[in-house]
């Protein structure tokens, strides 16, 4: 066990690197002058040169690499012009909204958790649920409408329902609030009524694409020989299909699940912009529209790292789900 | 996993004789499996409907100079005359007329209909031409994988776990303006088959993934078959092995996976526009439509629809003929 998570952390730290190298690449090395950005108005060229130098962009490349890991695992001393010291998680400073990159992350990344986390919960909840009940009562009505209800929502797009949903709660029902974020932590009843139609219209799409894949695993277990033993040997439907059979379905759920929460939790920029959230997402693409590096950087980096950490936890829970796989 | 596609015909030939009881008497025909998978595709109900709606949508998206002629209205006219003082469009609807079938545009006054036919030539072309590209590279590079093994197979699988890694939206967000200044100036106006052309090479780059873990896994599995084995020992080279031997057996899951990336592209593209970074305004593209709407979604909610609903559509189409297909090429499979 313990030597299975040192190797698989291991090869989740090089495929870390390599994305940090790439997107280092792709950002700092490509020939657009990554100063342009960083000010935006009446920039003179004595000006330019001096965020130039204090951005180290004269150094040679492995240095300036070296520096921004550094950056991140010990913090560094940026010079005065960007804030002065910046402690350990430092990921630079961005002379578009003039603050540390970290300071805006710690803003905007409570809020795409507050999306995705409830969201991937009710998601998984009602996809699964629904997959599962639905293979159980294969060519019932219940069945028929989960074969529809996942069809309709494999195929619609998030901001087309999110629109929908703002037209009916918001706009027509007077129901709900425009959506806002407001900290968990503040006030919970504005934290959920602020966020409940993004979590609605990710649960939506996300649980059609669960429903109908949980349901093909379910069907494909239940006409297995484990299946018809366990239920011969005169063990209850409710251990064999809970217990027995959810096991072995669930197994390819839990690694597509993994991906999508990971990658969802990096930034979910169209549930963001959609309804108006400012998120990692959110805060992406504004970087990129304003040429602000370090921040773009940011995100890519901790995007991928929700992505890697997913797929460790995946491949843990694997074990813990089935027995067949052995670690080591 | 399906095996390969004759094997699955073979079984359900055997299994289902009442399929060709009329001919009973008949001369016995040989059929292909392509044949077969045909036949079975045109008894499918959803497959008639849906690959219908979708020769429709292919047909407009051919015809959209023709349609432009005759509907008499280009996508960037502008029609201010029919808005109101604060640029809504007057009448029912978002403005539908005669004349202007699924309304204006509110603010710029453009007509709705013209501008989506326009949309939906752009996104088909960039779906189909993305699709194309990823299959290609996805099927040279997992047949490679999947045939030679060894070290070319943990590079390319290595690969792939990294372009898995890469968070595909904010990459693609960075790079499309990156790339577009790399050719043209900070002012410069970028021209649509430049942003076109970067769209599609962003997916290609991205999308090949899931065709190449398809095709190797495939491969494997045929490559310890007796046929393989026999084409081997009979001295056969890697070239008559890959494309006489081996794709032949495995085109029915390409296929398949081909026609269920279509719509992925077009999902893609339109959430491109949509954040802004795919097309600008200049060319017309769902997504840029829906997220125009998204400020009128009060004053105006009949915009966000025709849009909206055009691009449910068509992905519901593809998806469903996607299924079809699949089922029609492997019988074994169940929904």
């Amino acid at each position: 066990m313990t030597r299975f998570l040192i190797r698989r952390l291991l090869s989740a730290a090089l495929t870390l690197f390599a994305v940090s190298v790439l997107s280092f690449l792709m950002f700092f090395a490509l020939p657009r002058d990554p100063v342009t950005g960083m000010c935006p108005k009446n920039c003179n060229p004595e000006r330019l040169e001096r965020v130039r130098q204090e951005l180290g962009l004269r150094d040679p490349l492995i240095s300036q690499y070296a520096g921004y890991m550094k950056g991140i695992v010990t913090g560094r001393d940026l010079g005065s012009a960007q804030g002065g010291r910046c402690d350990a998680p430092c990921l630079g400073w961005s002379y578009v909204s003039n603050e540390a990159v970290s300071d805006t992350i710690a803003r905007v990344l409570p809020v795409t958790l507050s999306i995705v986390i409830p969201a991937a919960i009710l998601w998984l909840l009602l996809g699964v649920g629904l997959g599962m009940v639905s293979a159980l009562r294969r060519g019932s009505w219940l069945d028929r409408a989960a074969i529809g209800f996942s069809l309709t929502g494999a195929s619609l797009q998030l901001y087309f329902v999110g629109a929908v949903l703002l037209i009916v709660f918001v706009y027509n029902l007077r129901l709900l609030p425009v959506p806002s974020y407001t900290s968990l932590f503040d006030d919970p009843l504005k934290w959920s009524s602020g966020l409940v139609l993004a979590w609605l219209a990710l649960a939506f799409l996300f649980s059609a694409i669960y429903a109908r894949l949980s349901r093909a695993q379910m069907l494909e277990t239940l006409s297995e020989d484990f299946v018809r033993t366990a239920r011969a040997k005169g063990l209850a439907k409710r251990t064999v299909y809970g217990r027995h059979a959810l096991r072995a379905a669930i197994t390819p759920v839990v690694t597509i699940a993994g991906l999508d929460v990971g990658g969802a939790l990096g930034g979910t920029v169209i549930t963001e912009t959609t309804f108006g959230l400012n998120g990692m997402g959110r805060t992406a693409v504004d970087a990129v529209r304003a040429g602000d590096l370090p921040t773009i950087m940011a995100t890519v980096l901790i995007a991928a790292v929700f992505v890697v950490l997913a797929n460790v936890v995946v491949d843990l829970l694997y074990a813990v789900i089935d027995p067949r796989v052995r670690l080591g | 996993m399906s095996l390969s596609p004759v094997e699955g015909v073979a079984l359900a030939e055997i299994e289902t004789p009442a399929d060709g009881g009329e001919r009973r008497d008949e001369e016995f025909v040989g059929r292909s499996p392509g044949q077969l998978a045909l036949a079975r595709l045109r008894r499918d109900r959803t497959a008639l409907i849906s690959g219908g709606l979708l020769v429709f949508f292919v047909l407009v998206a051919l015809a959209v100079p023709l349609i432009e002629a005759l509907y008499g209205v280009g996508p960037k006219e502008q029609f201010q005359s029919r808005l109101d003082g604060y640029g809504m469009p007057l009448g029912y609807a978002g403005g539908v007329t005669g004349e202007h079938w699924f309304g204006l545009e509110p603010g710029l006054g453009r007509d709705i209909f013209i501008r989506m036919v326009h949309g939906l030539r752009t996104s088909l072309f960039i779906a189909f031409a993305a699709a194309v590209l990823t299959a290609a590279i996805g099927v040279t590079l997992g047949t490679l994988a999947g045939y030679l093994g060894g070290w070319l197979d943990s590079v390319i699988n290595w690969i792939t776990d990294l372009t898995l890694a890469m968070p595909f939206l904010i990459i693609a967000l960075a790079l499309m303006p990156t790339v577009a200044l790399r050719f043209y100036g900070q002012r410069e106006a970028v021209p649509a088959y430049f942003q076109i052309g970067v769209l599609i090479a962003i997916f290609a780059l991205f999308g090949w993934t899931s065709t190449a873990r398809l095709v190797r896994g495939q491969i494997i599995a045929l490559r310890e078959r007796e046929f393989v084995e026999a084409a081997r020992a009979s001295g056969a080279g890697l070239g008559h092995m890959l494309f006489r031997q081996l794709l032949p057996n495995v085109w029915a899951p390409i296929l398949v996976a081909f026609s269920l990336a279509v719509p992925q592209y077009i999902t893609s593209e339109a959430a491109l526009s949509f954040i802004g970074v795919g097309l600008t305004d200049e060319t017309p593209s769902f997504g840029r439509m829906i997220y125009r709407s998204l400020d009128y979604l009060q004053t105006d909610p009949a915009y966000v629809f025709f849009p909206g609903i055009t691009i449910f559509a068509l992905v519901f189409a593809f998806n469903l003929f996607g299924d079809a297909l699949r089922d029609a090429l492997d019988p074994k499979s169940s929904r």
